[in-house]
């Protein structure tokens, strides 16, 4: 607390003090403790399953598939806007990279890098549009939703009369996707998939950017006052456009890794994603509203997902619950975001 | 306490248009280093247009404006800004859940390393944005506290110390002290007269003459796109500053609320004060808070 009186006396002892409320004050606490709370229940109802390493790849990896989404969603949540029509683009995405390989003859890798420059641009269109209509990106990125949908189902189905495209490994460039996209890595005799390592590498990445970059300095400023930003020369558009853009990479990212692991692409994969991703950046404590948040939060969030997820299973709960446990705890985060935020606002008098 | 000297910034029978509406009529005035200028003027009276001319914002139909004797014609605020002229705004100049090194910092980030592995030198902003504030007398214990569990008053005199750190030659504070009480406001003065003794123009834009009187060097009245002049503080006094403002028939009517305010005086700690000073302060500051409450910005 600054104070105008100045008193240097007691010093020593703010140190201890401010770290342990510094702690308390990171968004990132409240899924933190959601995680290990979730761990320790699905440790206990089903310890067999959940605690083996089979199980841990198992949740992991389902926790990766969501939290690259989530990471890219939380830098661009905190900067103030939505993107809705991520799923959308993991459906366009892989079907892109499938139809060029299947009807063109296109290398798998060609593909793939064709279908990551349009997703670019179907996120720097999402951005451009937000800020040349100053409408809601919520609204914008509806629209993308149905549109990118719409027209990959429609696209594929006028190409290749069908709406899923298989036996991607028959295809030119596939094994050395494969290593890349779709590879296990070995820890004690049981295969992590790779994606788990794509998901903590975006995420020490958007962290690292976010915390210690200047970068991350102005996704803050774009989201918490926009205009105040703009006021001291922060280039507000130009952030938001390359975060819609990070998103729609990393919902790339997210359907090369399933096209080349299930060697296969369907027009409706990624459906409700861009849900999933929202929930799981709420949950790590990222704040609707942008301007306070954390890349941490988001990958603890998708951590959450993957381990109720799997643990269900395990426990041999059936999978309609996972559906109101999210609910609930995207409901119970909100409430306690709301609580951090008020006391992180609160003026001293 | 001011300087004598050529003026920092000068601006010459600036005409602003909108459209049809004659915003500015022929404004005229100067700031010197070391002097606090006072843009004094009720809602709607061409505050806003001028500052946001001198700012950048907007751009003068016609008429001079002047940095250091050059003539400037100014396109964004950043240009003004690379002038060495620097706004502060009331209510946009503070992002309430960032720290206050990030804020001190924000738009102008120190950085270290190169390439990839540049980054934000977070210990230099924590340590600057404390010492800068310290030079106002405010101790920062944590700079990495958000600013909002700074007071109104506070937060201000960060964006003021930000704008000094910078480099500002001339601070355009836009009421800053508008939707403060009466204590916070105090402390925001105080830091304007800090901001001048260590050699800034201030340009300080109220609708509360008592603000104004307090630090003023001088007076500018505006009323109407129109200036009164610009005058010291041995040609004003504050009664004849608030006719100038608000005129005469307003006063009338405001004056059977006389007797209500005799708390006023504990509040302002003037003592020179009349009694019919204390009325007006108080009518003003009670229609200057609707007024607030009322509009939009």
């Amino acid at each position: 607390m600054a104070t105008t009186t100045v008193t240097q006396e007691g010093d020593e002892r703010l140190v201890e003090a401010s770290l342990l409320k510094r702690l308390l004050s990171r968004p990132e606490l409240g899924a933190a403790a959601g995680a290990i709370l979730v761990w320790l229940i699905f440790a206990i109802v089903a310890p067999t399953g959940f605690l083996s390493l089979r199980g841990t790849a198992s949740y992991l990896e389902v926790s990766a598939q969501l939290g690259i989404l989530a990471v890219a969603v939380s830098l661009l949540m905190i900067a103030g806007e939505f993107d809705l029509s991520i799923g959308s683009l993991v459906g366009f995405a892989g079907a892109t990279t499938a139809i060029l390989a299947s009807q063109y003859g296109v290398p798998l890798y060609l593909g793939a890098i064709v279908a990551l420059v349009l997703s670019l641009a179907v996120g720097f269109l999402n951005g451009y549009m937000v800020i040349k209509t100053k409408l809601p990106s919520f609204i914008i990125t509806l629209g993308s939703l149905f549109i990118i949908r719409g027209l990959t189902i429609g696209t594929t189905r006028l190409i290749t009369g069908r709406t899923q495209i298989g036996g991607l490994d028959d295809y030119a460039g596939y094994d050395f996707m494969r290593v890349i996209f779709a590879s296990d890595i070995p820890i004690a005799g049981v295969g992590f998939s790779i994606s788990i390592f794509w998901w903590l590498l975006l995420g020490g990445i958007a962290t690292w950017v976010l915390l210690r970059t200047q970068i991350g300095n102005w996704i803050f400023g774009s989201g918490g006052a926009p205009q105040a930003a703009r006021q001291v020369g922060v280039p507000v558009d130009k952030v938001k456009t390359g975060l819609f853009m990070t998103t729609a990479f990393a919902a790339w990212l997210l359907a090369t890794i399933q096209v080349i692991t299930v060697k296969s692409a369907d027009t409706l994969r990624g459906e409700q994603q861009e849900f999933f991703a929202i929930i799981a950046v709420v949950i790590g404590g990222t704040l609707l509203t942008g301007g306070y948040g954390s890349a941490i939060g988001a990958v603890l969030g998708a951590l959450i997902f993957g381990m109720v997820k799997q643990g269900l299973v395990f426990a041999g709960v059936d999978a309609d619950w996972f559906y109101v446990f999210m609910g609930a705890m995207l409901v119970i985060a909100v409430l306690v975001n709301n609580y951090i935020r008020r006391r992180a606002e609160a003026a001293r008098k | 306490m001011s300087k004598n000297g050529n003026p920092i910034i000068e601006v010459r029978n600036i005409t602003k248009y909108f459209g049809s509406v004659i915003a500015l009529n022929g404004v005229s005035m100067a700031v010197r280093s070391g002097e606090v200028m006072c843009l004094l003027g009720d809602n709607g009276a061409g505050k806003s247009t001028l500052i946001k001319t001198l700012a950048g914002v907007h751009q003068q139909s016609e008429g001079e404006y002047f940095v250091e004797g050059q003539e400037v014609h100014f396109d964004s605020p950043r240009d003004a800004l690379d002038h060495g002229i620097a706004t502060v705004y009331q209510d946009l100049a503070m992002i309430p859940l960032m720290s206050i090194s990030r804020n001190f910092f924000l738009g102008s980030e120190p950085t270290k390393g190169s390439g990839l592995f540049k980054r934000f030198d977070v210990k230099f902003a924590d340590r600057v944005a404390k010492a800068e504030m310290a030079k106002m007398g405010i101790d920062i214990r944590d700079p990495s506290q958000p600013v909002g569990t700074l007071s109104g008053g506070e937060r201000q005199s960060v964006a003021i110390a930000r704008a000094v750190y910078f480099g500002a030659k001339v601070l355009i504070l836009d009421e800053p002290t508008a939707a403060l009480g009466v204590k916070q406001a105090g402390t925001v003065l105080r830091y304007i007269a800090q901001a001048r003794a260590r050699n800034l123009g201030v340009i300080f834009i109220t609708h509360n003459p008592h603000h104004a009187y307090a630090v003023g060097d001088k007076f500018t009245i505006l009323k109407r796109g129109r200036t009164f002049g610009t005058f010291t503080k041995d040609e004003l006094s504050r009664e004849e500053m608030v006719r100038m403002m608000s005129g005469a028939d307003e006063l009338d009517a405001l004056s059977h609320e006389l007797q209500e305010f005799e708390h006023a005086d504990k509040l302002h700690g003037e003592g020179k004060m009349s009694e019919v000073d204390h009325a007006l302060a108080a009518s003003l500051e009670e229609g200057e808070s609707l007024l607030n409450s009322k509009k939009e910005q």
